[in-house]
């Protein structure tokens, strides 16, 4: 755009245009103000903030943010915890998920198989406060459904909000809970979209059905559960705030294997004030988010072309 | 529904068959089961009297039946009220300005014609690479923009999602472009045609999205916990958690002392079955809702992961 032609093509085109950019303008502004400018703020990482300097007013600190991060132990342990929750997440939901969409379509009666579906995306539809209830009406100490099972059978009570141990098995399963109707619905797709001519082939050739979903059935929706395995790969950094929040919340008893990057960013900030060491963590993972969404997405690319984002 | 077309076709009923059934309804009827306990467990405990529970413990069917920890949820019916009235009005609104802002911008993107718009969507999606995380954005929520406490710190970070706009942009990708032509040779603006040709054809899009947008707003309680600091303005998921909270740090102050047992058991006042009741307060409109939206949800899912 440096010769005049071009500039002047360039407002020619505009003017052309002029209907598209102010149909985009709103969508332009907001994410200009909503992302584009708080991606400048993560220089306060490097920053001591102060309320009077504000992001750009407050003096530079180097490194030190992130050496407090790296040297208290905190950013070893939370990435830890967030890359192993989500590996954990990732690999039963996917299994869970394909074998319940795999079941659903071999159920003929109608009417179960759609009340069972629907039961099971209910639980999709409620906030995350709402199952953080649920999860101490069924492990709280006192009064929970669990505590209450096993001191019928003889046992002793157990402390679940003073346990860390037993929350990795918790999280997992609230995670699988609210999100395993949702998830099969992808599946379901990839199933119904399976040539029928090929189960024929295969009733013919004598496979039982067994055989037919191991050698049919599972390979056909491959390719899917490889792309859909890929996208949540990409956000192997990302803690759900939402689901550790309101679950274990500011149970400090818990926090060695609960804590993750999302929630120590929330304590660093809200809690601690230490908006420099809080942005420090947070422009830790977004970087590390980037990379890996990039990997991933050449390699999505590689399997299939429609799948990925840029 | 997905599920709606048996896949099957005619097979032989051997042992297999029989051994997959009793597999297949099994299991699902067992994960269906598990997804439905927690509710009735929620329900029976809102039923129940506060005695039974803390003697017990929670269980799947109400003992003692009691209602008393619905009046206490409804002592003051105007808290309630207010916080629904500040969730249905956020969703309604920003329901609708995001649809608004959602579409114009996916039929911008999906018109062929329009030579930028391949650097326009990368504007829109590097957004999803990469953030400036939590603190640049609490500090152009709080000071920057000097949101702090107003209701639009609620409906703004909500508003946009690069996601839903390719739900929508996938979408409009699958108008014809002969109908588009044709409005245009017709003497219609941009406007127009997105207004009058593009939008009765997508309206399953509209609902999707729409239904999308709807429920974060239902759901959202982080907004809240992060900007609002007045009680009167707290929408319905944030006021739960605050309610919950409030009576766990009751609790705690009766177990430090601070607060006399006896004064609490005077006033007799619910704190675990009052947890139930609220959440099926705030529960029972999404259950209520939930039949007749679910398909719209699993149609957004398919075409979000076509192209997404």
């Amino acid at each position: 755009m440096n010769n005049k032609k071009g500039v002047k093509g360039f407002f020619k085109k505009a003017y052309k245009y002029r209907a598209f950019l102010l149909m985009l303008l709103p969508a332009v502004v907001y994410t200009l103000i909503f992302a584009y400018y708080p991606m400048t703020g993560v220089v306060l990482a490097f920053k001591k903030y102060n309320f009077s300097g504000g992001i750009w007013g407050s003096p530079w600190n180097g490194f030190e943010n992130f050496k407090f991060f790296f040297q208290s132990g905190q950013a070893g342990l939370v990435t830890r915890n967030t890359v192993l929750y989500n590996v954990a997440f990732i690999i039963i939901n996917t299994v869970t998920q394909i074998a319940v969409a795999i079941l659903l379509t071999e159920i003929h009666g109608k009417h179960f198989r759609k009340v069972s579906q629907s039961l099971m995306f209910l639980p999709y539809f409620i906030s995350w406060v709402i199952v953080g209830v649920m999860a101490f009406n069924i492990f709280s100490s006192d009064y929970g459904f669990l505590n209450r099972l096993i001191t019928a059978l003889g046992g002793e009570k157990v402390a679940f909000y003073t346990k860390p141990e037993a929350w990795p098995f918790i999280l997992v399963f609230f995670n699988l809970w609210k999100g395993v109707g949702y998830g099969s619905v992808m599946y379901l797709a990839a199933i119904m979209g399976i040539d029928t001519s090929i189960y024929e082939a295969a009733a013919i050739d004598g496979a039982n059905v067994f055989q037919r979903i191991f050698k049919v059935t599972i390979p056909m929706i491959m390719p899917t559960t490889i792309i859909l395995f890929l996208l949540s790969i990409g956000g192997i950094f990302k803690g759900n705030f939402d689901m550790f929040y309101n679950l274990v919340g500011t149970n400090g008893l818990l926090y060695n294997y609960t804590d993750v990057i999302d929630t120590l960013t929330f304590r660093a900030l809200v809690t601690n004030n230490n908006y420099g060491m809080s942005a420090a963590v947070g422009l830790f993972q977004s970087v590390l988010c980037f990379i890996t969404v990039v990997l991933v997405n050449k390699l999505v690319g590689h399997y299939d072309k429609d799948y990925t984002l840029f | 529904m997905a599920a709606e077309r048996s896949h099957l076709g005619k097979v032989r009923k051997g042992g297999d068959v029989i051994a997959l059934n009793i597999i297949a309804y099994g299991f699902c009827g067992l994960v269906a089961l598990l997804c439905l306990v927690p509710f009735l467990m929620v329900l029976a405990g809102s039923f129940s009297s506060e005695q039974a529970i803390t003697q017990n413990g929670f269980s799947l069917l109400p003992q003692d039946f009691s209602v008393e920890a619905y009046k206490t949820v409804f002592r003051d019916p105007m808290v309630v009220v207010r916080a629904y009235a500040t969730t249905i009005c956020l969703t309604i609104g920003g329901t609708f300005l995001g649809l608004c802002i959602q579409t114009m911008t996916a039929y911008v993107l999906a018109r062929k014609e329009f030579e930028w718009r391949n650097a326009f969507s990368f504007f829109f999606y590097f957004t999803t690479l990469f953030s400036g995380g939590l603190v640049p954005y609490y500090i152009l929520i709080n000071q920057t923009l000097n949101l702090r406490d107003s209701y639009l710190a609620l409906l703004l970070p909500l508003l946009f999602s690069v996601y839903n706009l390719l739900i929508m942009k996938s979408y409009i990708l699958g108008i014809p472009d002969s109908l588009i032509d044709a409005a245009k040779i017709d003497g219609c603006g941009e406007f127009r045609t997105l207004v009058q040709v593009v939008v009765p054809l997508i309206k399953p899009a509209l609902a999707t999205v729409g239904l999308f947008i709807a429920l974060a707003y239902w759901n959202d309680w982080y907004n809240a916990m992060l900007y609002i600091k007045t009680e009167e303005k707290y929408p319905l998921q944030y006021f739960l958690y605050q309610q919950v909270n409030n009576i766990e740090g009751y609790k705690k102050l009766i177990a430090n002392g601070s607060v006399s047992s006896a004064v609490v058991s005077s006033v007799n006042l619910p704190t675990q079955t009052l947890k139930m009741a609220l959440t099926i307060v705030v529960t029972g409109p999404i259950v209520l809702a939930y039949p007749f939206v679910q398909k719209y949800f699993v149609q957004g899912i398919t075409i979000g992961a076509v192209k997404g």
